[in-house]
């Protein structure tokens, strides 16, 4: 309570603490700063007209020193003029003296109601924002990051984006992370898995009923596009809509505009659009199996994920994450991969992707002792034939190809050799040489 | 048991609300209570310029009766009262102190422009006292709103509340002051 006159000071701050709040007064300016500097505080009642420097001045230093707090102005004068002046400056109000004892309780209410507004809203904004930052994308490779330079770059524009890339290569990932650096993301990212449902069932997931439109539909319910209002709708297996929905959803992403099932008032939505197909759109076009008009509405700009095998430098660091996050998550203290492991699985072609990998680790966490994964813990399928990838050199090449040879034949080194045309002193020798083990 | 002054201040024109809230403070709280005059000049904490009594000079009046040695006192006026900052009070005490003091201008239904009721302007009296006293018993507003220390902005938030104290606020009423 920030007033000259003792009398008004001591009032309110009996008043107050009956409430139970604790108060303090100054006379002046200065004791007021000094008291704001000495401890926090939450609301100030100033009276605009002051010996010194006047309410209006200390208002603003005051919301230099704390702009959270909620400053009210006690005027002895209805004076319109300088009280809208002071809630220019921030005031969250103004009381003229003397005050009305219920007037002064819903002020109060009022303050409260504000802060705790203000707080709660702060709060879930952070929430949200948690929310709407996805998982992390784990990659130093080139190719993962010339993606990620894509992903920067498109993110804060409203470009529709067509992801392509083999399943389990994290397309979804890369569409929650350009919704989340997007302008959208206070808004939803709604996903429409186009593959996983028929297609009359996908006309009603998207556009929504009304009641009756169907045996079964009881009530009217709210399609995807709808949910998408604001933010971004993530068409999921886009190449997999039948040719119908594909003419429907082409007339909303033209018109923004579309009618539920069964009903004849037109819905007006506004959303962003980002699709993913591991399909071959170009040559479904030319087969006529996929619209070519939706086909150019889609493919605006593109993003490939490279498939794991053609970015093996990041499967040690993605094996890695997988590792700490499902040994959390699992309880179990696993620190890292016997280096027998970690070569099985940077050899491997992983044709599931980065899924495959996943669940591989996975696995071996369940299976294997901590805190080591060795060679054994990890799935049997990746004692297939490892892949030889185009950037191995010529000595990589042979290690891996005698490798498989001996994997295929059991480890039977004359049946080996005549499938290697060598005989079997060479093929022992290539065996010491490459450190190659059963 | 303990001793409680009850100094009617105006009030001489309704000498069975004295007597009955008298007999219901004495239901309500551990207390024998003493009516008795105020030794003061009352006219001393008119404020001309408002034309209302300041409570807070009451209370200071009542605290400045050197010969007064009873542990609680609670005055019972029939003028308006005004703290400095605020229109009007419907009574103000002494936070964890001594002195207390009620008006009964505003809890009449005739201040509201309804017909007089004698019953509701002492249950609104008895309830107003309590609440004062417990002030000075340190109790802070309470939130139960059925509790006599849920803080009343409006002459209808009094008629809501009981005259007891809840639970929790019972606890903090001295059965004995020395």
């Amino acid at each position: 309570m920030v007033d000259y006159e003792f009398s008004v000071r001591d009032s309110l701050e009996r008043w107050f603490e009956k409430d139970g709040y604790r108060t303090a007064g100054a006379a002046d300016a200065k004791e007021a700063l000094q008291q704001l500097q000495d401890a926090a505080w939450d609301i100030v009642f100033l009276d605009i007209k002051m010996p010194g420097m006047d309410g209006l001045e200390l208002q603003r230093r005051i919301r230099q020193i704390d702009p959270e707090l909620t400053v009210i102005m006690i005027t002895a004068f209805a004076s319109v003029e300088t009280a809208v002046e002071s809630l220019k400056e921030g005031a969250f109000d103004y009381v003229t003296k003397p005050i009305d004892p219920d007037e002064l309780s819903h002020l109060v209410k009022r303050v409260i109601e504000h802060r705790r507004l203000r707080t709660e809203n702060i709060q879930l904004r952070e929430k949200v924002e948690q929310l709407a930052t996805p998982t992390e994308i784990v990659g130093e490779s080139r190719s993962i990051q010339e993606v990620l330079d894509l992903v920067r770059s498109v993110a804060a524009t409203d470009v529709t984006v067509l992801i392509r890339g083999e399943s389990g290569t994290g397309k979804e990932l890369i569409a929650q992370t350009i919704h989340a650096n997007s302008n959208r993301r206070y808004f939803p990212i709604v996903p429409v898995n186009c593959g996983a449902l028929p297609e009359t069932l996908l006309e009603s997931e998207l556009f929504g009923h009304e009641k009756g439109a169907f045996t079964g539909a009881q009530y009217r319910r709210k399609g995807r596009l709808e949910m998408a209002n604001g933010g971004t709708l993530f068409l999921d297996e886009v190449g997999t809509i039948s040719p119908k929905t594909q003419i429907d959803l082409l007339r909303v992403l033209e018109s923004k505009e579309f009618t539920r099932l069964g009903g004849s008032k037109p819905v007006r939505v506004e959303f962003r659009v980002i699709c993913a197909t591991n399909q071959n759109l170009e040559k479904m076009v030319e087969e006529g199996q996929f619209r070519e008009d939706l086909y150019f509405r889609l493919n605006v700009f593109t993003i490939s994920i490279p498939p794991l095998r053609e970015r093996r430098d990041d499967i040690p660091l993605l094996a890695k994450h997988f590792l700490d996050v499902y040994s959390l998550q699992m309880n179990r203290p696993f620190t890292d991969f016997d280096p027998g492991a970690m070569d099985k699985l940077v050899r491997y072609s992983w044709p599931g992707n980065i899924r495959e990998l996943a669940n591989a680790v996975e696995r071996s966490l369940v299976v294997g002792k901590p805190p080591t994964v060795m060679a054994h813990d990890l799935p049997v399928q990746l004692e297939r034939e490892t892949d030889i990838s185009s950037g191995d050199s010529l000595m990589e090449v042979e290690r891996i190809h005698i490798g498989n040879i001996l994997k295929r034949t059991g480890w039977n080194i004359t049946r080996a050799a005549e499938i290697l045309k060598i005989d079997r002193v060479t093929l022992y020798n290539k065996i010491k040489k490459y450190d190659l083990r059963r | 048991m303990w001793h409680l002054d009850l100094v009617p201040i105006y009030l001489s024109d309704r000498p069975r609300l004295l007597t009955e809230l008298t007999v219901a403070l004495e239901r309500a709280l551990p207390v024998t209570v003493h009516v008795r005059t105020p030794w003061f000049d009352p006219e001393l904490s008119f404020d001309p310029t408002r034309g209302q009594y300041s409570s807070t000079r009451v209370l200071r009046y009542l605290l400045d009766e050197r010969s007064s040695s009873s542990p609680r006192v609670l005055a019972v006026v029939g003028v308006d009262l005004f703290a400095p900052v605020l229109t009007y009070v419907f009574g103000e005490a002494q936070l964890d102190g001594r002195a207390a003091v009620v008006s009964i201008h505003r809890l009449r239904p005739e201040a509201y422009g309804l017909p007089a009721d004698d019953r509701l302007l002492f249950g609104r009296l008895l309830k107003e006292s309590v609440h004062e006293l417990g002030h000075t018993f340190g109790l802070l507003h309470c939130t139960d709103g059925s509790c006599v220390m849920h803080a009343s902005t409006y002459v209808e938030d009094i008629d809501l509340k009981s005259a007891e104290f809840c639970m929790d606020c019972r606890g903090s009423v001295p059965t004995t002051i020395t």
